[in-house]
């Protein structure tokens, strides 16, 4: 069975570790913060301004100047800080933030990404996109594997505008987690219940498979 | 005698001098610490051919987004747009000049340009669109665009506390480029939700010194809210609810 979204948060974040400074982008990635394991201490970073961002506020709590980078109403954590955007891009351009977890259309067995462009249909821009990809070391990029019509996301070459060049170099999707290397996909896990095979014919760019695959736990 | 008193009494008088084909920097993200009342009193003015620079438009009835039905911008720089369905019909239509740029340069170019820094190079947007027509030079290894900075004859900042000579506080995340665009105006005009005295804002805790503000004036505000998200909407949300 493919992952759930919720699921794909949840492997994601087996890979937080204590006292990491993360940042998560819009959609499934903001779902990482609903599975941080108790035992470690994390503080997510918001690109508006915002490093020590809290869950949700309830009716009472919301304030119109305190948002998230998805324009959400949001709280505060303890020890939380707040800073104007070039700050904020200097933590993030400067290699400060320890995880960066964000969506795609497209990955390259270059490690390229394309995210924020269909020509001709969707132009909304790039946001802090480009500039996250570009000074964070340790991205994980969280996509389903294929369209809906079984056209695949891992290629190998993108053929949207890239958001960033040669930066990608973990990919979790529906179906499995990937590692790039060298100029191809290697398949480090694959989710519960998917072979390997599946997983072949859904990757259009050269996917190495090296011995015995395992299943994802969750 | 106004020394370095920079309140002003009408948001026609904050406004004054704006003409049209003039460059116009914007604090706020998303409609989060947007100076709504001075964009409703350039909106009033009818200046066009403005060429806008803000993270984002606003939507359709708020934000920048109300000075797109009379068409008075030419040009917006911004990082994300799109929220507003007028703003796509003018873009696809060839009516409106977008120049995307990614929200971490943005914030630079505002802030190289309050601080007199002509160029800087980044390796934001490196093998992108964003690169073309752009200077590259490899530091260390690793390969850098040369981006310019802004600097706008005016711009509209929104801060929470003002005392009279223009030091600001701003509040929350309503903070963002708020303190980047009163650096890069060469006419900087702040609306605030509050006036004080001066010597009533601890000199330690002021974000922006006055030095970079022109014009202060009070005002109340809306405080529109875009996606108003609580812990038990999340939840139904999340359950597909």
């Amino acid at each position: 069975m493919a992952l759930s979204r919720d699921q794909i948060a949840q492997r994601v974040a087996q890979e937080l570790k204590d006292g990491y400074y993360v940042n998560l982008g819009i959609g499934i990635p903001t779902l990482v913060a609903n599975y941080v394991p108790q035992d470690i201490e994390v503080m997510l970073q918001s690109e508006n301004g915002l490093l020590g961002m809290g869950q949700f506020p309830t009716e009472d709590e919301i304030d119109a100047d305190l948002i998230n980078a998805g324009k959400q109403t949001v709280t505060m954590a303890n020890g939380a800080s707040i800073f104007d955007s070039a700050e904020s891009f200097a933590m993030i351009r400067g290699g400060h933030v320890d995880l960066t977890v964000l969506g795609a259309f497209e990955v390259d067995v270059n490690g390229n990404i394309a995210s924020y462009m269909i020509p001709g249909k969707l132009i909304k821009g790039m946001g802090g996109a480009m500039d996250l990809v570009a000074g964070a070391d340790n991205i994980i990029v969280t996509m389903t594997h294929a369209s809906k019509h079984g056209i695949s996301k891992l290629l190998s070459n993108c053929s949207l505008p890239l958001t960033g060049k040669g930066c990608i170099k973990k990919v979790l999707t529906d179906l499995a987690f990937i590692e790039i290397k060298a100029g191809k996909f290697h398949l480090l896990e694959r989710a519960p219940g998917v072979s390997v095979e599946e997983i072949i014919k859904l990757t259009a760019g050269e996917l190495v498979v090296n011995g015995e695959i395992p299943e994802m736990k969750l | 005698m106004a020394g370095f008193d920079k309140v002003v009494s009408s948001y026609e008088e904050a406004m004054a001098g704006l003409t049209d084909n003039m460059t116009v920097i914007a604090g706020g993200f998303g409609l989060c610490g947007i100076p709504e009342n001075l964009i409703a009193e350039i909106k009033r003015k009818r200046t066009t051919d403005l060429t806008l620079v803000s993270n984002n438009c606003g939507v359709d009835d708020f934000g920048l987004g109300v000075l797109l039905p009379n068409r008075q911008i030419k040009k917006i720089i911004a990082s994300y747009v799109g929220e507003n369905a007028e703003f796509e019909r003018q873009m696809m239509a060839g009516e409106l000049e977008v120049e995307l740029t990614p929200q971490g340069t943005l914030a630079e170019k505002m802030r190289a340009g309050g601080a007199g820094i002509p160029a800087f190079f980044t390796a934001t947007g490196v093998g992108t669109p964003v690169a073309i027509g752009k200077e590259e030079r490899t530091f260390n290894g690793r390969d850098y665009i040369l981006e310019e900075a802004i600097v706008g004859d005016f711009s509209i900042v929104k801060a929470w506390k003002a005392d009279r000579y223009g030091n600001l506080v701003f509040r929350k995340t309503a903070r963002n480029f708020n303190p980047l665009a009163a650096t890069a105006g060469k006419i900087t005009v702040v609306e605030v939700e509050k006036i004080v005295e001066v010597g009533e804002l601890d000199p330690d805790q002021i974000h922006t010194p006055g030095i970079y503000v022109n014009r202060v004036i009070q005002g109340t505000f809306e405080k529109r809210i875009e996606q108003r998200t609580t812990r038990s909407s999340a939840q139904l949300k999340e359950k597909g609810e």
